[in-house]
C-alpha cells in the first residue's frame, strides 16, 4: 500500500481588512490622514472608517481625474490622502493627474490600487489591473510598491504613511496565505530573500510569491536549488540583490501578475543586462484576457507553480544545466 | 465572433415590418410584452453566472427594447453595415441586458446566453465587440461610450450617411468628466443625429447620486451644453417612442429617462444592495414569478 501525503492548504486571506485596519489606526493617531474614493466605498472596504470619521472620508464619485487631482490638493494643503479606486481605474484614466500632479509637483498622495491584477476575474480586460506597474514604473519620483501578504500589505501602508512624497500600493485582493516573515525588512530598494539557492533564481511579488515557494519545493526535491526573492517595491528596485543572483545563480525567472512589457521582469532584465547578463525567462500576463474567473486566468497565463516550474527548467537547459 | 442567427434576424426583420403598419398601442404592447422577456433572461444569465448587475440590467431594459424593437436600423446578419444606426451602452456593466436584447434580434444564438461570464465566453462581464456582433465599441470603465458616439455621429455627417447614433448613459457615470467633454463637442458641432440617454435610477454604486455628488439639474445641465432636452418616463414604452424621434432643433437630444433601478422586481426595486448583489435560488425563483405576471 502506498502512503498518500495530504498537502497542507495554508489558509488564504484577502488584504483589504488589513488595509482599513491599518488606515482607521492611522487616523486615529493622526487627524491629517484621510481617505479619498470614487463611489468605491464598499470595493475600497471603506465603510468602517466612513463610520468612525465621516468628515474626513471625501467621496468625488464616478470622476478618477477628479479623484487623484483632489487627492494632490489636500496633500498640498497639509493632509495626507489616501486616494483609493479599483486600480484599473486609478492608475488608467488619472495616469496623468499621477503623473502631474503627484509625482512631478511633489505632492504626497497615497494611491491605493483595489483589486490589482486579475481579481476581477470575469468583468474583464477592462477591469484588469495589469499595465500598472508598466505604466507607472515609468514616471519618476513614484515608488511603485506590490505588497503580498496581510504583515507586508501593513507594512507598506505605514511605510507609505511616513514616506516623504506619493507612491502607489496594490492592495491585494486575490487571497493568498501568509508567506513573508514578520521581521523582514521593508525598505525602498530593498529585496526579501526567502528562500536560499545556488542553481537559479526566481523573483517573485504579489500573488506570485507563494507559487515562487511551491516551485522551488519541488525543484528541491528533483535537485534544483532555486533562490526565492521578493522585491515588494518594483520600483525602486534592489539592484544589487539581483546583480548578486545574477552573480551566483545561472539564471533569472521573473513572475508577476502584470503585463511583462514594463513591470518587474523588464525593471529585473535592465539591471541583469547591464550589469552581469544572465539568460532570463520573464512569466506574467501577456495580452488581453479571455473571460474567466481570477484563478482560471492565473492558470491561463501559466502564472502557477507548474509554469513558474516550466520556466526554470527552460532557462536551465538553455545554459546547459 | 459569435455569428447571426439566422432564424432569429429573421423573424426579428419580420417583426420590424409588421409594425410599420401597426397602431401605436399595439407596438407598445408588444414592446412590453418583449421588455417582460428580456428581464426573465437577465435574471436567469446572473443565477448561471453567479455574477452581474441586476439593478442597472432591470433600469435599462424598456430603453433597450424600445430602441431595439422599434427604433434602431439594424440589420443583425449585417452588424457592420456602414449606413446602420450605431448604438453604444456606455454603462457597459449592464451588458446582461444588453446581451439578451441582441439575442433577441439574432445576433447571436439566444443558447449563447447561458455561457455569460464562463470560462472563454465571449460574453464577458463587458461588451466586447471584437467578440460579440451588435457591440460598437468596448465599454466597462465609465465615461468611454459617449466620446466614441460622438465620433460616431461625426463620421456619418463626414460621410453624408442617415445613420443615427445612440447612447446610453448611468446617471452616476455622468459624474465622469469626459462625459461633458463629450456633451460639448456635441453641442458645439450641432451633431443633430446623436441621441444620449441617460437611465436616470438616482442609484449608483454605493449611494444615490444625489447623496454621493449631485447631477441635479440634471436638464438644465444638458440645455447649457447645447442639447435639446427631453425628459419621460424610461418605463413607458410610448413615451420613449415619442423621446426617440429625430432632433426637431437640429441640436443632439438629451433624453433623461427616469428610471428605477431593479425595476420589475419589487425587492429590488430603487434598493442600491442590488447594484451587484446575486439573487438567491429562492429570490429568483420569486423574480421570474413576479415577472411571468
Ligand atoms: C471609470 C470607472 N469607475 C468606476 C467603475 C465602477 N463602477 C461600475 S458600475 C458603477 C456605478 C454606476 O452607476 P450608474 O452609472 O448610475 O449605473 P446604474 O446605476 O445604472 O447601474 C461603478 C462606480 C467603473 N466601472 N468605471
Amino acid at each position: 500500500m502506498t502512503s498518500v501525503s495530504v498537502p497542507v492548504v495554508a489558509p488564504a486571506y484577502d488584504c483589504r481588512q488589513v488595509f482599513a485596519e491599518e488606515l482607521i489606526a492611522l487616523a486615529r493617531a493622526d487627524e491629517r490622514v484621510v481617505a479619498v474614493c470614487n463611489d468605491s466605498v464598499g470595493s475600497s472596504n471603506l465603510v468602517e472608517f466612513r463610520n468612525e470619521f465621516p468628515d474626513r472620508l471625501i467621496n468625488v464619485g464616478i470622476a478618477e481625474q477628479d479623484l487623484v487631482g483632489v487627492g494632490a490638493g489636500l496633500a498640498n494643503g497639509g493632509l495626507i490622502p489616501f486616494v483609493s479606486a479599483a486600480g484599473p481605474f486609478l492608475t488608467g484614466r488619472a495616469l496623468e493627474q499621477i503623473k502631474a500632479d503627484c509625482a512631478y509637483s511633489g505632492h504626497k498622495v497615497i494611491l491605493c490600487g483595489q483589486s490589482p491584477g486579475m481579481a476581477y476575474g470575469e468583468l474583464g480586460p477592462t477591469h484588469h489591473s495589469v499595465e500598472d506597474l508598466s505604466w507607472l514604473r515609468a514616471i519618476a519620483d513614484l515608488p511603485v510598491l506590490v505588497p503580498t501578504d496581510r504583515a507586508q500589505t501593513r507594512a507598506a501602508i505605514r511605510w507609505a504613511y511616513a514616506a516623504d512624497g506619493p507612491c502607489y500600493l496594490r492592495i491585494p485582493r486575490f487571497r493568498v496565505p501568509d508567506t513573508i516573515p514578520a521581521d523582514a525588512l521593508f525598505e525602498p530598494g530593498r529585496a526579501v530573500t526567502l528562500r536560499e539557492g545556488s542553481d537559479v533564481t526566481i523573483i517573485a511579488i504579489g500573488t506570485m510569491v507563494s507559487r515562487a515557494l511551491q516551485a522551488a519545493e519541488v525543484l528541491e526535491s528533483e535537485g534544483v536549488s532555486a533562490r526565492v526573492i521578493n522585491t515588494p517595491f518594483v520600483d525602486p528596485l534592489d539592484e544589487d540583490t539581483v546583480v548578486r543572483a545574477a552573480v551566483e545563480t545561472r539564471g533569472i525567472v521573473t513572475v508577476e501578475e502584470a503585463t511583462i512589457s514594463g513591470g518587474l521582469g523588464a525593471a529585473v532584465a535592465s539591471v541583469v543586462s547591464q550589469r552581469h547578463p544572465v539568460p532570463m525567462r520573464l512569466l506574467g500576463v501577456n495580452g488581453f484576457a479571455p473571460t474567466g474567473d481570477a484563478a482560471y486566468l492565473l492558470n491561463h497565463f501559466g502564472l502557477t507553480a507548474d509554469g513558474i516550474h516550466t520556466a526554470v527548467v527552460d532557462v536551465l537547459e538553455s545554459v546547459g544545466a | 465572433m459569435l455569428t447571426a442567427d439566422t432564424p432569429t434576424a429573421a423573424r426579428y426583420r419580420d417583426a420590424r415590418r409588421a409594425l410599420q403598419g401597426s397602431e401605436q398601442d399595439d407596438v407598445v404592447r408588444w414592446l412590453q410584452s418583449v421588455s417582460a422577456e428580456i428581464r426573465i433572461k437577465i435574471i436567469r444569465m446572473i443565477d448561471t453566472a453567479q455574477l452581474g448587475h441586476v439593478g442597472g440590467d432591470l433600469s435599462v431594459t424598456d430603453i433597450l427594447v424600445t430602441l431595439f424593437g422599434a427604433v434602431l436600423e439594424v440589420d443583425p446578419e449585417d452588424p457592420r453595415a456602414p449606413d446602420r444606426d450605431r448604438f453604444i451602452l456606455s454603462k457597459g456593466h449592464c451588458a446582461a441586458a444588453l446581451y439578451s436584447t441582441l439575442a433577441w434580434c439574432g445576433y447571436f444564438p439566444e443558447a449563447e446566453l447561458g455561457s455569460f461570464m464562463a470560462p472563454l465566453s465571449p460574453l464577458n462581464g463587458h461588451p466586447n465587440r471584437r467578440k460579440v456582433p451588435g457591440v460598437e465599441t468596448n465599454t466597462g470603465p465609465l465615461g468611454h461610450g459617449f466620446p466614441v458616439a460622438v465620433g460616431c455621429a461625426l463620421a456619418a455627417r463626414l460621410r453624408g450617411s442617415a445613420s443615427r447614433t445612440v447612447v446610453v448613459l448611468g446617471d452616476g457615470e455622468m459624474q465622469e468628466g469626459s462625459n461633458w467633454e463629450a456633451a460639448m463637442t456635441a453641442g458645439h458641432y450641432g451633431l443633430s443625429s446623436l441621441t444620449a440617454i441617460v437611465d436616470r435610477n438616482r442609484l449608483q454604486q454605493g449611494a444615490r447620486t444625489e447623496e454621493t455628488k449631485a447631477l441635479e439639474p440634471l436638464d438644465a445641465k444638458w440645455a447649457a451644453f447645447g442639447w435639446e432636452v427631453r425628459v419621460v418616463d424610461g418605463h413607458d414604452h410610448a413615451a420613449l417612442l415619442m423621446a426617440l424621434l429625430p432632433s426637431a432643433t437640429g441640436r443632439p437630444v438629451a433624453v433623461v429617462a427616469n428610471t428605477i433601478k431593479g425595476r420589475g422586481v419589487s425587492f429590488m426595486e430603487d434598493r442600491v444592495e442590488w447594484h451587484h448583489k446575486v439573487p438567491t435560488a429562492d429570490q429568483v425563483r420569486a423574480a421570474i414569478e413576479e415577472l411571468s405576471r
